[in-house]
């Protein structure tokens, strides 16, 4: 416990110590201004509530967090710093999970800065504060799923930019199995089972019901299991991997 | 006590560490020495458990690296080759982080980090990125890094690679000064350094030992041990050589084609020339400048043991 704190710590204040964070989080709350006005038609709607914010989540996640979870594991290897950490008496569980976490929070505070549209609705109308929450905590999973992927995939590759193209293919499709269009390929020949598997593995079909303020207990549990499933992997690639 | 059994290191057909057997023991300096790609760095990324051995064992303390990996990492300092360190940290937070991962508590950890940071002397840097330190500090905040938690395995790969002649001076006091009841493993591709720091060499060539023997006994394997250097100028050197070659004992005699007037007479096995040639010198009257006996050229020797594969296995079966 003692050594994933102390890497968690390490972790969060390099994010810090380079302008990395900060753009992050800016970019982060400008596109979900622009997002949530502009495409989200947010006034016309006049409707107190957040769905068009957390309705494009998926969409912003899907390039933002692979620009945060590029560096995770790729520039540990590239610098050597891989062979340091490992060597070091820890277990390569608690390197895997003080690392994730670390981007997991920096992408909490992201979310967390967005109180200012929670504010405004408050203002404008009387929203379901309950859905509110369900909607951050569902969108902060669906991040924490996604970090994950981009943990994996930042393990297999010294490059960070192979690790951004990666994450974002592979989350691409988690993302996009959800779509009808993708659905209604299935839904002509494949068994029901089959297609409900596929919309079923997609980040889109289990927050849009937790946008909503619906939270199901399966919802919230596909997203711990991807995520640990995702981390499991991370820790089986680095161990394969480690000399290269 | 470290013991290493047979281990093996297969990297998709190429054989980097193919069979390397050796055991050492507290307050003993062990210089592995070889050549560029030798395996010197891969066996010691086995030894501190970074990667997995295709066979063989290694056990630190009785401690198996691989079934025990927390436990016996636990006993070793260790410093990567390169030096790697994150460089968005300073010298100061860098050694901090590592001294919590190794679990030293407060107010140890404060002590010890002031402690490495005298030791080292990286005052000046102590607040800087380790990114805009130059490679001399950079492997000293590496070599700080290992030496915190006060291991009782040192494991150090080049530790004087990159520096300048006075910070290699002050790493090789360093490492002799940590070597009391500590075992230290370091690598080089130095022959001085050898000499200079170790109690026992490891010659190591194509992923096998070749020696296992004191930097003596390397030395005594060498054609110059004992051989007889004089610098005679002024005289010719036809009949000097003639001259010393004359005595019992000398196998050839050599004359420098860069200094003039130097001559080396090796000594056939076991001969002792010293007093037959200062004899010989005064005999003559020759205006001798210098005169010394050689312990042995570790160079010579070192080139002699890694460059033909013939030599190799013979080498190995004598060692
Ligand atoms: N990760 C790796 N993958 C493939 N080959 C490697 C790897 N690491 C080292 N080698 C090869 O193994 C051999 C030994 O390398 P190394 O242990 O680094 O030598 P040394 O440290 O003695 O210079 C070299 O031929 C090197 O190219
Ligand atoms: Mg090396």
């Amino acid at each position: 416990m003692n050594s994933i704190t102390a890497i968690f710590r390490r972790e969060l204040a390099s994010y810090f110590a380079t302008p990395l964070a900060y753009i992050f989080i800016i970019i982060f709350l400008v596109l979900s201004g622009v997002f949530t006005f502009y495409l989200g038609n947010f006034y016309e709607r006049r409707q107190a509530e957040l769905a068009p914010f957390f309705m494009f989540h998926p969409w912003l996640y899907l390039f933002l967090i692979p620009a945060v979870s590029m560096r995770l594991w790729s520039e540990e290897r590239k610098s050597g710093t891989l062979e340091l950490l490992l060597t070091l008496p820890i277990s390569l569980r608690s390197a895997v999970l003080g690392k994730f976490l670390s981007a997991w929070v920096l992408v909490g505070l992201a979310l967390m800065l967005t109180f200012p549209l929670w504010l405004t609705v408050n203002y404008l109308g009387e929203p379901d504060n309950g859905v509110i929450v369900a909607g951050y905590l569902g969108s902060w999973l669906m991040a924490g799923g996604f970090l994950a992927i981009g943990s994996c995939l930042s393990a297999s590759t010294s490059s960070q930019v192979i690790s951004f193209i990666l994450t974002l293919v592979i989350c691409f499709l988690f993302v996009a199995a959800g779509f009808p269009m993708v659905l209604n390929v299935f839904q002509g020949w494949a068994p029901a089972t089959l297609v409900d598997a596929v919309a079923g593995l997609s980040f889109l079909t289990h927050f849009e019901a937790v946008s909503r303020g619906v939270l199901d207990v399966r919802d919230l549990l596909y997203f711990l299991v991807m995520i640990a499933f995702w981390l499991l992997a991370t820790a089986i690639v680095i161990d394969m991997k480690k000399a290269d | 006590m470290i013991t290493v059994d047979n281990l093996k290191k297969d990297f998709d057909g190429l054989q980097a560490v193919d069979g390397v057997t050796f055991s050492v023991s507290p307050g003993e300096v062990l210089g592995f020495l070889g050549p560029n790609g030798a395996g010197k760095s891969t066996t010691m990324k086995m030894l501190t458990g970074f990667i997995k051995p295709s066979a063989g064992r290694v056990s630190l303390y009785g401690k198996d690296v691989f079934t025990q990996a927390v436990e016996a990492k636990r006993l070793v300092g260790y410093l990567p080759e390169g030096a790697p360190a994150w460089d968005d940290m300073t010298p100061e937070r860098f050694l901090a982080f590592v001294g919590t991962v190794r679990g030293l508590a407060e107010p140890t950890r404060s002590q010890r980090i002031a402690e490495v940071i005298k030791l080292l002397e990286l005052e000046p840097v102590c607040g800087r990125p380790i990114e805009k330190l130059s490679k001399g500090y950079r492997r000293r905040v590496g070599i700080a890094q290992a030496i915190l938690h006060d291991p009782r395995i040192l494991i150090l790969d080049e530790p004087t690679d990159g520096l300048d002649p006075n910070q290699k001076h002050h790493v090789r006091e360093l490492i002799r000064g940590l070597a009391q009841d500590r075992i230290v493993i370091v690598s080089t591709h130095i022959l001085e350094e050898v000499t200079a720091v170790c109690t026992r060499t490891i010659i190591i060539a194509n992923g096998r030992i070749l020696v296992d023997c004191t930097p003596a006994e390397l030395e005594a394997r060498s054609r110059y041990h004992k051989a007889v250097a004089l610098q005679v100028p002024e005289l010719d050197e036809q009949e000097v050589t003639r001259a010393l070659g004359a005595l019992e004992g000398v196998l050839t005699v050599e004359v420098s084609p860069n200094h003039a007037g130097r001559y080396t007479v090796v000594a056939q096995e076991q001969a002792d020339l010293f007093q037959p040639v200062c004899q010989l010198v005064q005999e003559k009257k020759w205006p001798v400048e210098e005169i010394f006996m050689e312990r042995g050229r570790l160079d010579d020797v070192f080139r002699q043991l890694t460059s033909s594969r013939k030599n190799e296995a013979c080498e190995a079966r004598v060692a």
